[in-house]
């Protein structure tokens, strides 16, 4: 038990954790708990109910939240001239107040990062239910330069689409708010409830295309699944509830280690229930079902935005969870994330293997990623919890910038999404071409792409454990899924073909072959009829919007920067350092 | 320090390359090539420089021009490069056969990213060959995929798609194992706390800590290393990429990926394999040459029974890599030091090799001998070009292949003796498919369609010169190759002795070719420390 006792002399380490210094237990009738800063009772000062806050911790919430309201205040009271914007001369009005409101966390999350090295900082605040601490800062870092790019590439669809306006904006600042909540949970309600404002934002988002039928059924398929798992998830909670007494991540360890637990069922059962409707969130397999139809029928740069923020949160609170409630039972969930890592490595490459929607393929891809990521929890060491945050702070601006790309090819309406959609984009758009290259090569894993790094951290963590196996399952698992990156980064050097549509038009409407048709086979002589197109490859550089590409040339440049040097990863070593056992 | 001239050769292709990329669109193929070119030259001129400039002789057993930067702190890697009298001669014949490849040979597709590709391709092989870091090293080796797979598939062949895929998806699923090995010793010599190590992926410290890990450990390990390696090789059960991404490549991309390319396999078994584990090398030797001496003799009948040129010539690489690890594996200082040796010499002969046949190409657009015959009446000079390339793959003394060949089979049959005499077959099993060869496709009737051959340009002489002259300066004068490789060899077969209590070459002094160790080189691998610019 000489773990146990090790873990119990770092909690009460805590800088602040043994004397709150805002409230004296003299004043009222509570105790303080000195080991881990649980208060009890209700405790006054001068007559009148003081708890510990640390207002710092609460700041990226009011910022992005706040943002959230705002815009919708803003839409609200403001007079419209049109539907997107009340200034249609002022383009970008909802987009740029967005990336500002994720600006505004990110440096927030500076502020943090170096604000909770300071002794005088509680590091659990707000009556024991946030943490505020090196890790809730990084991913409030993440968080903020999700919701930065995800804003300024939405803007460029949204307009593109018609389907501009401050809607989507508010959802994404209010998924962002939930993420940065899953982050800083210090309990399971807390964590609950970041989970389903993410969720429920989410589910809306990806239902946003009005106009296309994918995306209101993808929609609805999401809040479906995504309600069971958060069902299932609450349940577990409640069960550990049940067996420790406690829903705070402290309360249960507290209690784990000074308790022994004879009969562990009912732990077990909210154990497996809580990884269940987590490992839902990030997509693992067996729990992956719903992702490639999501991520098919949503709006392309919300999906960027959704497998970047959404997988990021699920992994937060997947590592407070497992690795600060649940340490006394490693061996028990190693075994279960063992499972899920390998069967999401494989299964999420193999099954892309055989896609031919790139949306589709970039959703398996995105379930073998996130097998990965499973790969550097696995072993529940610090090592591992360093792997983890900075795979998946590489692994955002990867997915954010495939997504950015997938969402300029497309074109209107969603219309080309299959993987011939990338055809001749070497000689259309080589710059876009180069960009898509690094970052499917850094999905890959290639070396000198941040893909690359996350890869070996992950693997070093596996391995560090003596988890050889897992460690070659996962390059194995990488060399399948190199496979297909490769094969989309090769057709975009393949000339483009001829695509064949079916069209609705009118038949004797032959000035059609003036623009790009080529040839025209009607099937019906008269009248309106489906006729089939032969449609000539679009040769015409790609229309990029400015924002769109600054997102691609950022997360292209962040791809290589983080793959060859070493901040990134110097400020996810800081965050296993002061790990809690 | 001096100046810094490894990492420029570096640099140099790489700063190079993404000149390529960043070039105007509308930039004339032609412009581009003189400059990919003049850059590759000036490569070579600084190759060149740092070759004369190694120092010889037993006091520079050491790396020599070795130069360190922390690069990834946090997880003990640097940018840490160096030379030895291993990898010298083929940083020099890297740098010699890059600018021939993408001189010579038409390229059909898009030039300027060919070329970018090739330069990015030098850059990678240069720093594998350079590379004293673990980490570095797997960068480097994992790099050169890329510009291979775009090299195949800007290529010619109908099946370039398929073929490139092949040979990425296998190479890559070897690096696997590469991967996890390095990690895992790595890991578990930091855990073993052997002192004068320090937990970082620099080779001296591997190695000193890998040779006291338990010898099931280092099995394992080299096991895994060696899987990699095999595969880039190809060592034969892993080669069934090979044929494919040889023959569907362009002329400049075979000269390259079989000429350079698969070295990078066979020096990393030496390199990061029998120097990191040494005992485990010599338990698993009879393995390695088992496969080997399977390699010469299947890849030299299946080469004999092609019905294409260039299928045929990408078989016989597989016994050229067989003869290669025979020396490498039979740990005496002749061996590998011909182990070596052949990698060089192979580097040139099949460099050269496969620039006659895409020379052949561009003339009669086949490879099929059935289509081809009777080309030495128009084009005597290319027929002499070839007869002069294949002997001295064959081993006619006075060429190079000789002195490589004979060194393997001497040091070889001082320790495994029976492998060495079933390898000695496949000389004679060389001479049969190549001579056949050339008799097929230069002698015999000319059929009306090869009436209109015509002989080498002098571009393409001069393209192919610089090889030739390689050929002859070695099979007659290898002292300056022997004097500069020798040291660095001797250095490992001494650890390799001391590593292994067990293993002594038979009939003391044999292993050693002319000279003795000095006493204090021999002695412990710490000696190896000595890395700074050249030793003493």
């Amino acid at each position: 038990m000489s773990g146990l006792v090790r873990l119990l002399t770092p909690l009460a380490a805590f800088p602040g954790a043994s004397v709150p210094h805002v409230l004296s237990p003299t004043g009222g009738s509570c105790t303080i708990d000195g080991v881990t800063g649980q208060i009890t009772g209700l405790c006054t000062a001068k007559g009148s109910i003081s708890l510990p806050i640390n207002y710092a911790a609460l700041v990226p919430i009011f910022v992005l939240f706040g943002g959230a309201l705002l815009l919708l205040l803003l839409s609200a009271t403001l007079p419209r001239k049109s539907y997107a914007s009340p200034w249609p001369s002022l383009p970008g009005l909802w987009a740029s107040l967005t990336s500002l409101a994720g600006v505004g966390t990110v440096v927030d999350g500076l502020v943090q990062w170096h604000d909770v090295g300071a002794a005088s900082v509680v590091p659990i605040t707000l009556g024991d239910q946030l943490f505020y601490d090196h890790m809730s800062a990084f991913f409030t870092i993440m968080f903020g330069a999700a919701t930065v790019l995800g804003a300024l590439m939405s803007d460029g669809y949204l307009v593109r689409e018609g389907l501009d306006g401050p809607e989507p904006y508010v959802l994404m600042l209010s998924a962002s708010t939930g993420a940065v909540l899953m982050a800083q949970a210090a309990g399971l309600i807390t964590l609950f409830i970041g989970l389903e404002i993410l969720s429920i934002s989410l589910y809306a988002m990806t239902a946003y295309h009005r106009r296309r039928a994918a995306s209101g059924e993808a929609g609805l398929k999401y809040f479906v699944l995504g309600s069971f798992a958060s069902a299932i998830f609450i349940y577990g909670a409640a069960l550990i509830y049940g067996a420790t007494g406690s829903t705070q991540y402290l309360g249960i360890i507290t209690f784990l280690i000074s308790n022994a637990v004879v009969h562990n069922g009912v732990l077990l059962a909210g154990m497996g229930l809580v990884i269940v409707g987590l490992a839902f969130k990030v997509a693992a397999v067996p729990f992956h079902f719903w992702s490639p139809d999501v991520y098919q029928g949503a709006p392309t740069p919300f999906v960027g935005y959704m497998a970047a923020v959404a997988k990021a949160g699920g992994f937060a609170g997947l590592l407070r969870v497992l690795m600060l409630a649940l340490p006394t039972q490693t061996s028990n969930w190693r075994p279960i994330i063992w499972g899920l890592a390998v069967a999401s490595v494989v299964f999420g490459s193999v099954l892309a293997l055989a896609q031919s929607d790139l949306k589709r393929l970039l959703a398996y891809s995105s379930v073998s990623q996130a097998g990965y990521v499973l790969i550097g929890l696995q072993p529940g060491t610090p090592g591992g919890v360093t792997a983890v945050c900075f795979y998946l702070f590489t692994y955002t601006f990867m997915v954010i910038g495939t997504f950015a790309i997938v969402g300029v090819l497309q074109g209107r309406g969603e219309a080309r999404n299959d993987l011939s959609s990338v055809r001749g984009l070497a000689a259309r758009s080589p710059w876009l071409a180069a960009g898509l290259l690094v970052l499917l090569l850094g999905q890959a894993g290639i070396p000198l792409t941040s893909g690359f790094l996350g890869k070996w951290v992950v693997i070093a963590a596996a391995i560090d454990k003596g988890q050889y196996a897992l460690g070659l399952v996962g390059m194995l698992g990488a060399a399948i899924a190199a496979f297909f990156y490769l094969r989309v980064a090769l057709l975009m050097f393949m000339p483009a073909e001829p695509t064949t549509a079916t069209v609705e038009a009118e038949v004797p409407a032959m000035a059609y072959a003036g623009s790009d048709l080529q040839s025209v086979a009607t099937a019906g002589l008269t009248g309106r009829d489906t006729v089939l197109v032969l449609r000539a490859p679009p040769t015409s550089r790609l229309r990029v919007p400015g924002p769109t590409a600054a997102v691609v040339a950022l997360c292209v440049v962040f791809t290589i920067f983080a793959g060859v040097s070493t901040p990134l990863l110097s400020l996810s070593h800081a965050i296993a350092l002061p790990w809690y056992f | 320090m001096g100046f810094p001239i490894l990492d420029v050769l570096i640099l140099l292709p790489l700063g190079a390359a993404l000149g390529m990329a960043a070039l105007p669109r509308r930039t004339a193929d032609a412009t581009a090539r003189r400059l990919a070119v003049g850059a590759a030259l000036l490569e070579l001129a600084f190759a060149i420089w740092m070759t004369v400039a190694f120092k010889a002789g037993p006091a520079h057993a050491g790396f020599q021009f070795t130069s360190r930067q922390s690069w990834i702190g946090p997880l003990g890697i640097s940018w840490y490069v160096g030379v030895d009298g291993i990898s010298v001669f083929l940083v020099a014949v890297t740098a010699l056969l890059f600018p021939v490849a993408m001189a010579s040979p038409r390229v059909e597709r898009s030039a300027r990213s060919y070329l970018g590709w090739m330069l990015l391709l030098e850059a990678a092989c240069m720093t594998t060959f350079l590379s004293l870091d673990a980490f570095l090293f797997f960068v480097a080796f994992e790099v050169t995929l890329v510009p291979g797979y775009f090299l195949i598939v800007g290529g010619e062949g109908p099946r370039r798609g398929y073929a490139a895929s092949k040979f990425f998806l296998y190479t890559f699923a070897g690096s696997a194992f590469l991967f996890v090995g390095i990690l895992a010793t790595n890991l578990l010599v930091a855990a073993h706390h052997v002192p004068g190590t320090n937990g970082s992926f620099d080779i001296i410290s591997l190695a000193r800590g890998a040779t006291h890990l338990p010898l099931a450990d280092q099995e394992l390990l080299l096991a895994a290393f060696g899987t990699a390696f095999a595969v880039k090789m190809p060592l034969v059960p892993f080669h069934t990429w090979m044929p494919d991404a040889y023959t569907q490549a362009p002329t400049g991309g075979s000269m390259v990926l079989a000429g350079i390319l698969f070295k990078l396999g066979a020096y990393g078994i030496l390199r990061w394999g029998i120097f990191l584990f040494p005992r485990a090398a010599v338990d698993l030797a009879p393995v390695a040459l088992t496969l080997a001496v399977i390699g010469i003799i299947w890849g030299s009948v299946v080469a004999a029974v092609q019905k294409d040129l260039k299928r045929l010539v990408a078989y016989g690489t597989v016994a050229g890599v067989g003869f290669i690890v025979v020396g490498l594996f039979g740990f005496t200082v002749q061996g590998i030091t011909g182990g070596i040796v052949e990698m060089v010499n192979h580097g040139l002969s099949t460099g050269a090799l496969f620039l006659v046949v895409g020379m052949v190409w561009e003339r009669r657009r086949t490879f099929e001998f059935s289509e081809l015959g009777g080309l030495q009446v128009n084009a005597p000079i290319l027929g002499w070009v070839f007869i002069v390339v294949i002997l001295s793959d064959i081993g006619l003394p006075g060429l190079n292949g000789f002195v490589g060949e004979f060194l393997v089979l001497l040091g070889t049959f001082i320790t495994h003796r029976w492998w060495a005499v079933v390898a000695t077959s496949g000389v004679v099993l060389a001479a049969v498919y190549l001579l056949w060869a050339y008799q097929r496709v230069f002698h015999g009737p000319a059929r009306a369609i090869n009436a209109g051959v015509r002989d080498m340009t002098w571009a393409e002489r001069a393209a192919v010169a610089p090889l030739l002259a390689g050929i002859v300066f070695i099979g007659v004068y290898p002292q300056p190759l022997l004097s500069r490789i020798q040291p660095a060899v001797d250095h490992l077969v001494a650890h390799i002795e001391q590593a292994d209590p067990n293993f002594h070459i038979p009939a003391s002094g044999v292993g050693h070719a002319n000279y003795a160790v000095p006493a204090d080189q021999v002695v412990p691998v710490v000696s190896f420390s000595g890395t700074g610019g050249g030793g003493k």
